[in-house]
């Protein structure tokens, strides 16, 4: 017999302990990618000299370098500045700094999609900035914003495998440990992907849903 | 910088490497593409079926994961990979998972009259698809794929942990060997964007070349430009 059942019921436990940080660090991160992907999109609309065109690039090298080598960059790197965490944090920070430029992009695209007489309409009653983006664009543009935001979630779950590089334990880290340590790696890997599956599935199908519900009417 | 001009043999190596795992990968993406998301389209059920349990496996499970299994859980049925094959096939498969939704959700776009019609020519369905659907699908096919084909190249870094020696598996070892941690790891940075820069450049090229209508394309182009002068 190739697969070992009694085996793999007992990893199942320590693998669900590494699937619970897999979900923090995507939950966590994708706070931290919503809120900065805002401030990083705002940064740009404004078109502060110097500032937005170095947002811009940083957006765009951010999206056009690999996940696991910013990783170790902020892992091996940071370090020799005197600059350390812990990996967790580590993780989070990475991850969420990575998925920030494409929800930059994302609330760019939100905000563009504001109808510019709303605009218009808010300098007409002479609005400040700050009313004029937290009453008026924000809450339209986040409308369009939502569902993208739930397909990035969705994305950074499997991509903070990625993570286990950098030795954040992980669900993918954990299945490795068990395969190292036993020999046995068919169980584990199988039964992560599988704890993958089972929580992105049904997660991207109620997001086509949320996706189907906040479309624009036309 | 001396460690990144000493190794900067080692690296070009590895720059090779990445590359020759992006193509190899990326050929292998559009077969599983083209393969996976004409087969989802299928009026069989016995075709489409397995064709939406590969999607949503591959596209449900972690790239990292899908290598390691490859890599570490295929020999315990005895079939034992080179770790180039098992990062090239998880590679193609994971992205060509995705890439599969593409080329389904372009040929489902496709105007429902250029079926009926070639149906009333009396075309064969496999001429149909290559005749007419296809062509005029790839249009709208290239920005996404466009899309999957940079993810493609960035996740070229993950071989590296299944012992391929690309980019990212030099500079790991250059690093452990000098300790010049940052001069190394920005070079690859920039390597690896420059490689992303010039694939966006392709397919921005790709799809002037292919545009169903590049006089309108040409148009539109002139106007936006316009609208930018207008802007400034």
């Amino acid at each position: 017999m190739i697969w070992d059942n009694d085996f793999a019921i007992s990893v199942i436990p320590l693998l669900l302990e590494g699937l619970w940080v897999t979900i923090k660090i995507t939950l966590l991160g994708t706070v931290l990618a919503a809120a900065l992907g805002l401030f990083f999109a705002i940064l740009r609309r404004l078109a502060i000299p110097v500032l937005s065109p170095v947002v811009s690039f940083f957006v765009v090298f951010v999206r056009g370098t690999p996940l696991l080598v910013q990783a170790y960059c902020a892992f091996f790197v940071l370090p020799a500045y005197g600059i350390t965490f812990d990996a967790f944090t580590t993780g989070v920070v990475v991850i969420g700094v990575n998925y920030s430029a494409y929800m930059a992009e994302v609330y760019r695209s939100g905000i563009q999609g504001v109808p510019k007489g709303q605009w218009e309409a808010a300098t007409a009653l002479s609005l400040p900035g700050v009313r004029t983006w937290g009453r008026i664009i924000l809450p339209q543009a986040v409308r369009t914003v939502v569902p993208m935001l739930g397909n990035y979630l969705i994305q950074m779950f499997k991509d903070s495998a990625v993570l286990s590089a950098i030795t954040v334990v992980e669900l993918m880290a954990t299945a490795q440990s068990i395969g190292s340590s036993s020999f046995r790696y068919l169980e584990p890997l199988t039964l992560a992907a599988l704890l993958f599956l089972a929580v992105s599935y049904p997660a991207s199908r109620l997001v086509n849903r949320l996706e189907r519900r906040y479309a624009p009417q036309h | 910088m001396s460690a990144v001009i000493d190794f900067a043999p080692l690296l070009w190596q590895g720059l090779l490497t990445t590359i020759l795992v992006a193509v190899l990968s990326g050929a292998l993406c559009l077969v599983v593409a083209f393969a996976a998301g004409l087969a989802r389209l299928s009026s069989h059920r016995w075709i489409s079926w397995p064709a939406g349990v590969f999607i949503e496996v591959f596209r449900g499970t972690s790239l990292l994961v899908q290598m390691f299994w490859l890599f570490f859980a295929l020999p315990f049925f005895g079939i034992q990979l080179h770790p180039l094959t098992a990062a090239v096939l998880a590679l193609g498969l994971n992205e060509g998972a995705y890439a599969a939704e593409v080329v389904r959700g372009a040929i489902a776009s496709r105007a429902k009259g250029q079926t009926e019609a070639c149906i009333a020519l009396g075309m064969e369905p496999a001429l149909r698809l290559r005749r007419i659907i296809i062509p005029q699908s790839i249009p709208a096919m290239l920005p996404p794929f466009g899309n999957v084909m940079v993810d493609l190249l960035k996740n070229t870094s993950l071989v590296s942990l299944v012992t391929v020696a690309d980019l990212t598996f030099r500079a790991q070892m250059i690093r452990s060997s000098t300790g010049q941690t940052t001069a190394i790891f920005l070079t690859i940075l920039v390597l690896y964007f420059v490689l992303s820069y010039l694939l966006t450049l392709l397919t921005s090229w790709l799809e002037r070349r292919f545009a169903l209508d590049r006089r309108a394309l040409a148009a539109q182009r002139k106007e936006s430009k316009m609208m930018k002068v207008g802007a400034a």
